[in-house]
């Protein structure tokens, strides 16, 4: 029988895979975007799980509500990095180092 | 009832509206044309706003279910948050003008953004918080990113962007478990589930990895690292936004989340705070003094304010909040004046930033030296100026909470970064002679907000113009 144990160890190891995607990768921006999404659906994989396992409403609620942002996010994250590589002309996450932090 | 929700947030829809209607307005006519008009008639709708919420009656409303709440506490911030906008936005527009950037998007996205700092004030359910700083972090994403052709600005949006991103995520992961462990959304009803006894150990998890995510949005150490980038490499004009309205956005949803969703549990999250405090003024303190670019001290300069300000809400008591806003208050009219110098700052008409560059300005323009000397001497925190009196508030309210050590690691700290505020002191009354490397000359509209911010600085030692009582009646509707 699977659980909301099940479903939570679900949604924490697809999150923190998502914290190393941005963290660890080095290759391009795109994948971070990849990992932002990945991130945004752990959660909502939680808010179901726990939503159904409570019998209350308001997780899928707040679930439509992430993906609306997450749509948003993912299309002002493009249209930005858009602008970034007809300056820079590269999308690796190593050149993406104009100033220094 | 539907009437009742929607007049709840009335100011908001007003603004939502305006912003469609100005974009519509400005697309069907004049495009970047009509960029200066919509900038003032924008900053007139905020200070209307402004207006008309400071004159409204005192007593708690709240609507859509418990979702949005209209209290003091979040009139205090959306009236500095309007007034600050509404300031920064007539500061911007020669700057903007001379640098080729006036895009009649600019002042549209800002209204957007001041939309969703006013949800994020008003915000007494998960879901509320997670779409208003979602709706300001969208906006300030594009607005960091505005100048599409400089390779600067967009990198400041790209990296801006990734890590906001990933703030929200840690801040949405911890609202699912919340919600999860409480089985409610409502900050009310968290609070309740947590007055029984033990805090659950996932609640506990849930709240850490909000804390992270807030920390983000308010560049708390160890969460800082995009604030210096973003403000070296975002136009000006969107730096000052971003050193004024979204901190005090972001630090009073902090404020409302813990005090009242974990406000009977303060041991719980009172160290964190407390932590993130003592590293951020440290931080802030010590990593600004090899800085050459001032929009880069600005951003280890607001990492320590906001350490200051954190020093309040870790006490978490109603006077730590008090001392809180009082800070905030303090420190978004300080910004908003230093700001308007830093906007000024050019030559031959580009925007210059280095602060070798203020040589001997005192010798060629001694009143606008004077008001920025003011303005270092207040961020600095000396004694008779008015920002002397904020770190005041919040040292007390840490002392009293018991946090002896972070008041006496708060004082040390404010020695050590009065340090690079003194080094621009230095360079512009006792650099070497050489020719001037920047002009005079300065839009009547900066000198106004340079002067007027200087004057409160030292005009508001009598009575801090009121907004001790203020903050007071905002505090006591949050904490009781």
């Amino acid at each position: 029988m699977i659980g909301l144990e099940h479903y939570l160890t679900v949604a924490a190891a697809l999150f923190v895979i998502a914290i190393f995607g941005i963290f660890v990768n080095r290759k391009n921006v795109i994948v971070i975007l990849m990992s932002i999404e990945l991130m945004l659906l752990s959660v909502n994989i939680n808010l179901v799980a726990f939503s159904a396992y409570l019998g209350d409403l308001v997780g899928q609620v707040f679930t439509m509500f992430v993906l609306t942002v997450a749509a948003a996010e993912a299309a002002i994250g493009l249209a930005i990095l858009v602008c970034f590589y007809r300056n820079r002309g590269s999308i690796a996450v190593d050149d993406v180092n104009v100033m220094k932090g | 009832m539907i009437s009742a929700d929607l007049s709840v947030v009335l100011p908001e829809i007003a603004l939502a509206v305006y912003a469609m209607v100005a974009l519509l307005a400005a697309v069907y006519t004049a495009k970047d044309k009509a960029a200066p008009i919509l900038i003032w008639t924008t900053s007139a709708v905020f200070f209307a706003l402004a207006v008309w919420l400071g004159m409204s009656a005192g007593e708690t409303r709240s609507g859509f279910g418990g979702a949005i709440v209209d209290d003091t506490f979040a009139r205090f911030a959306k009236v500095v948050i309007l007034v600050s906008a509404g300031a920064v936005l007539l500061m911007s527009t020669e700057h903007l003008r001379r640098s080729r950037a006036l895009m009649f998007e600019f002042p549209i996205l800002i209204t957007l953004a001041v939309v969703g700092m006013m949800l994020m004030v008003s915000a007494a359910d998960l879901m509320t918080l997670y779409m208003g700083l979602e709706l300001q972090s969208l906006a300030l994403y594009v607005v960091a990113a505005m100048r599409r052709d400089s390779l600067k600005s967009t990198e400041a949006g790209l990296k801006y962007f990734v890590l906001g991103a990933l703030s929200s995520g840690l801040l949405l992961y911890g609202a699912s478990l919340i919600y999860g462990y409480s089985g409610t959304t409502l900050f009310a009803g968290i609070l309740s589930t947590i007055e029984g006894g033990e805090m659950p150990l996932g609640l506990l998890i849930g709240l850490v990895f909000l804390i992270t995510g807030l920390a983000f949005k308010v560049s708390a150490v160890p969460f800082h690292m995009w604030t210096p980038d973003v403000y070296e490499g975002a136009p000006t004009p969107v730096t000052a936004f971003f050193a004024t309205a979204p901190k005090m956005a972001a630090i009073a949803l902090f404020a409302r989340v813990l005090h009242e969703a974990f406000g009977t549990v303060p041991g719980d999250w009172g160290q964190v705070i407390a932590v993130l405090s003592l590293l951020s003024m440290a931080l802030g303190a010590v990593a600004a003094i090899g800085q050459r670019n001032i929009k880069r001290l600005m951003a280890y300069s607001s990492i320590a304010h906001m350490g200051y300000a954190l020093m309040g809400l870790a006490a978490g008591t109603q006077l730590g909040v008090q001392a809180m806003l009082v800070y905030m208050a303090i420190y978004i009219t300080m910004s908003v004046g230093t700001f308007a110098f830093i906007l000024s700052m050019h030559k031959d008409g580009q925007p210059v930033t280095d602060i070798r560059s203020l040589n001997m300005f005192a010798s060629r323009e001694p009143a606008k030296a004077l008001a920025m000397l003011v303005l270092l001497f207040s961020l600095a925190g000396v004694p008779p100026l008015v920002g002397f009196f904020g770190k005041f508030y919040v040292v007390r309210a840490a002392v009293d909470a018991g946090l002896v050590w972070l008041a006496v690691a708060g004082v040390i700290a404010s020695v050590v970064g009065a340090f690079y505020y003194l080094r621009i002191v230095f360079f512009m009354y006792f650099g070497e002679e050489g020719e001037a490397r920047l002009d005079g000359a300065m839009p009547p509209v900066l000198w106004g907000f340079l002067m007027v911010s200087a004057f409160a600085m030292v005009a508001g030692v009598i009575n801090l113009f009121g907004v001790e009582g203020l903050a007071l009646s905002a505090a006591q509707t949050l904490v009781n």
